[in-house]
């Protein structure tokens, strides 16, 4: 294959790699508002939390696989804290409350990043038998840990599709983001439904940060980088779908990575000119209810 | 009721006069300060019209603001003055046609969705800023001589002289106030407020929503562009951050404060949050942290902003 041929696809990997990273974060955030009836500006700041939580462990452990063992437990207890001091006070307040609160979350969570580890950018290092790349041709190879991050991004979205389409919890989650008031009129004990919903979301995109870090580094800022980005992916996709999400992911990523190549000038608007085009032609989203 | 109706002129008169008088008794520091304060004032007071009147959450006003002062760097001449008859006009009317534009495709969203389109076509503009080398990029530009006032040879005041911006952003604060008053109290007004309480409603009387709709939108935007081209003139300096979605957010955060769908709340709000945020940002690097912490409690413990702490709960339909 020439060099442009492989140029080109590992554009595509590294599309489809941003794009199921995205997905990760962009489906708590669509499953929280789609079930919970929440905005949540605070979900980057999850993805934030993750990634510094990763680079503390990983270099007190020494071990990436450590320190996201560790991690993970840690931020589902953030999301349970959370859910318990903050959201569960949201649910019947209108969307406005919902975003100012969330908004000083975000605030707060980006200070105590600073106050804790500073505001330098750090990186978090590639477990070493991953640490290498796979040669395409003579000059060109594509790092494995890439490959690695979207399998692991696969697979947890195969077992989101499993517990959503095949398990009890799956079928009140579907039936909540379809009609919340009709779950809790059924007996579903809706305030546990909110409490994992809500922590699994925030799970996904910590784990979505830790295991991002030793790509794409840990610094401040990125997680309302990813919160907008992610708000693109949702409004393309139609708010409270996983499916919409699952594809819009996957078409901001390949878009994002293409703009930067064929238009580099403009490559922070490209996503927002495709989220304008959806909303002229779809305003509800790919997958929404209108 | 009618005790409320004839207290609040009373009031915002007594603040007027106090405004007006400060400058006798305030250094250059609490005056530069307190247009800061007015020309926020005039921005929270535009996103009201959106968020309080018409019911319309909107994350994204910074994108007008921001528009609004780089106007300004643009119509200034390298090392010259902008003339301030022809820039200002200019300034918001681009503003407004950029709502125009803007408000076409975000309203057709709603609801939830209007908030995070809203937030991203500012992100749009945010990193249109932040990569345009024609611009200033990241680093933003200078301003360097403040619009000139020169009416035929006269000068009625001069933007450079504090003292005079002072008064100048205190007449647009109440001029914007008093239009704002009018358009509430209009015939467009009652629509708006009609649309806020029930908009489907409000089309199966036969009024064409989206239009009164996008009429709000694009008089909120030239208005946030107002508030912005009197930031650039009062500090001479715009970057990207102008439309970045802190300014948005904080700028929501005076009109919940304050107390939405009054103008005047509004203002207090801009009021608090400034000073606060002076306060906080003199005591600590990590001033952020107090202020994300305020935020959660106001919204915790005051559900209907600082005005509700001093009025009764009206009556819902006294607002309606």
């Amino acid at each position: 294959m020439s060099d442009e041929v492989v140029f080109f696809l590992i554009q595509i990997l590294n599309g489809v790699q941003y794009g199921l990273l995205l997905f990760l974060v962009a489906s708590g955030l669509t499953l929280v508002f789609g079930i919970m009836g929440i905005i949540n500006l605070a979900h980057g700041s999850f993805y934030m939390v993750g990634a510094y939580l990763c680079y503390w462990l990983a270099e007190a452990t020494g071990s990436l696989w450590l320190a996201i063992l560790l991690a993970v437990p840690l931020a589902i207890l953030l999301g349970l804290l959370l859910e318990a001091l903050l959201f569960s006070r949201l649910y019947a307040r209108d969307h406005l409350y919902q975003v100012l609160l969330t908004y000083g979350l975000i605030l707060v969570l980006e200070e105590c990043r600073s106050l804790a580890f500073g505001d330098d950018v750090h990186g978090v290092a590639i477990p070493s038998w991953l640490d290498f790349s796979l040669p395409l041709t003579q000059t060109l190879s594509y790092p494995v840990y890439r490959l690695f991050l979207s399998a692991a991004c696969l697979l947890l979205a195969g077992c989101m599709y499993l517990v959503i389409q095949r398990t009890r919890l799956g079928m009140a989650i579907r039936a909540g983001s379809a009609n919340r008031e009709m779950v809790q009129l059924l007996g579903i004990d809706v305030g546990r439904l909110f409490q994992l919903v809500f922590a699994a979301g925030v799970a996904l995109a910590a784990f979505a940060g830790m295991i991002a870090s030793p790509i794409a580094s840990v610094y401040p800022g990125m997680g309302n980088q990813i919160l907008i980005v992610c708000f693109v992916v949702v409004v393309i996709g139609g708010i409270g779908s996983i499916k919409g999400a699952f594809l819009a992911s996957l078409l901001i990523g390949l878009a994002d990575t293409f703009g930067q190549i064929l238009m580099p000038q403009l490559s922070g608007m490209t996503i927002y000119v495709l989220m304008a085009g959806v909303l002229l032609w779809r305003p509800a989203g790919l997958f929404g209810r209108t | 009721m009618t005790r409320k109706v004839a207290t609040l002129p009373m009031l915002l008169g007594l603040a007027l006069l106090l405004l007006l008088a400060f400058p006798l008794i305030g250094d250059k520091f609490y005056l530069q300060l307190l247009s800061k304060i007015m020309l926020m004032a005039i921005f929270a007071m535009s996103l009201d019209l959106l968020v309080g009147y018409t019911g319309l959450v909107s994350l994204g006003h910074a994108a007008f603001f921001g528009l609004g002062a780089y106007a300004l760097w643009f119509l200034s001449p390298k090392y010259g003055a902008a003339n301030l008859y022809l820039s200002l006009p200019l300034a918001i009317g681009v503003t407004g046609l950029a709502a125009l534009a803007v408000g076409l495709l975000v309203l057709r969203s709603s609801g939830v969705y209007f908030i995070m389109v809203t937030l991203a076509f500012a992100q749009m503009f945010y990193y249109y800023a932040l990569g345009a080398k024609w611009m200033g990029g990241s680093d933003g530009a200078y301003v360097y001589v403040r619009p000139d006032a020169r009416l035929a040879g006269w000068v009625p005041f001069d933007l450079g002289n504090y003292v005079h911006f002072y008064y100048v952003a205190l007449l647009l604060l109440a001029l914007v106030y008093l239009l704002l008053r009018m358009i509430v109290a209009s015939p467009f007004g009652r629509v708006i407020s009609a649309i806020r309480s029930n908009e489907g409603r409000t089309r199966a009387l036969g009024f064409p929503v989206f239009r009164y709709k996008l009429a709000s939108f694009v008089i909120a935007g030239a208005l946030a562009g107002l508030a912005g081209y009197l930031d650039a003139a009062q500090f001479g300096f715009v970057n990207p951050d102008l439309f970045g979605w802190r300014l948005s957010g904080t700028v929501l955060m005076m009109v919940i404060l304050g107390g939405m769908g009054s103008l005047h709340g509004p203002i207090l709000g801009a009021f608090v949050l400034v000073l606060l945020e002076d306060y906080l940002s003199g005591a600590t690097r990590h001033w952020l942290l107090p202020m994300g912490l305020f935020i959660i409690f106001a919204v915790l413990l005051l559900p209907r902003g600082l005005r509700g702490l001093l009025a009764k709960p009206p009556a819902e339909a006294a607002d309606g």
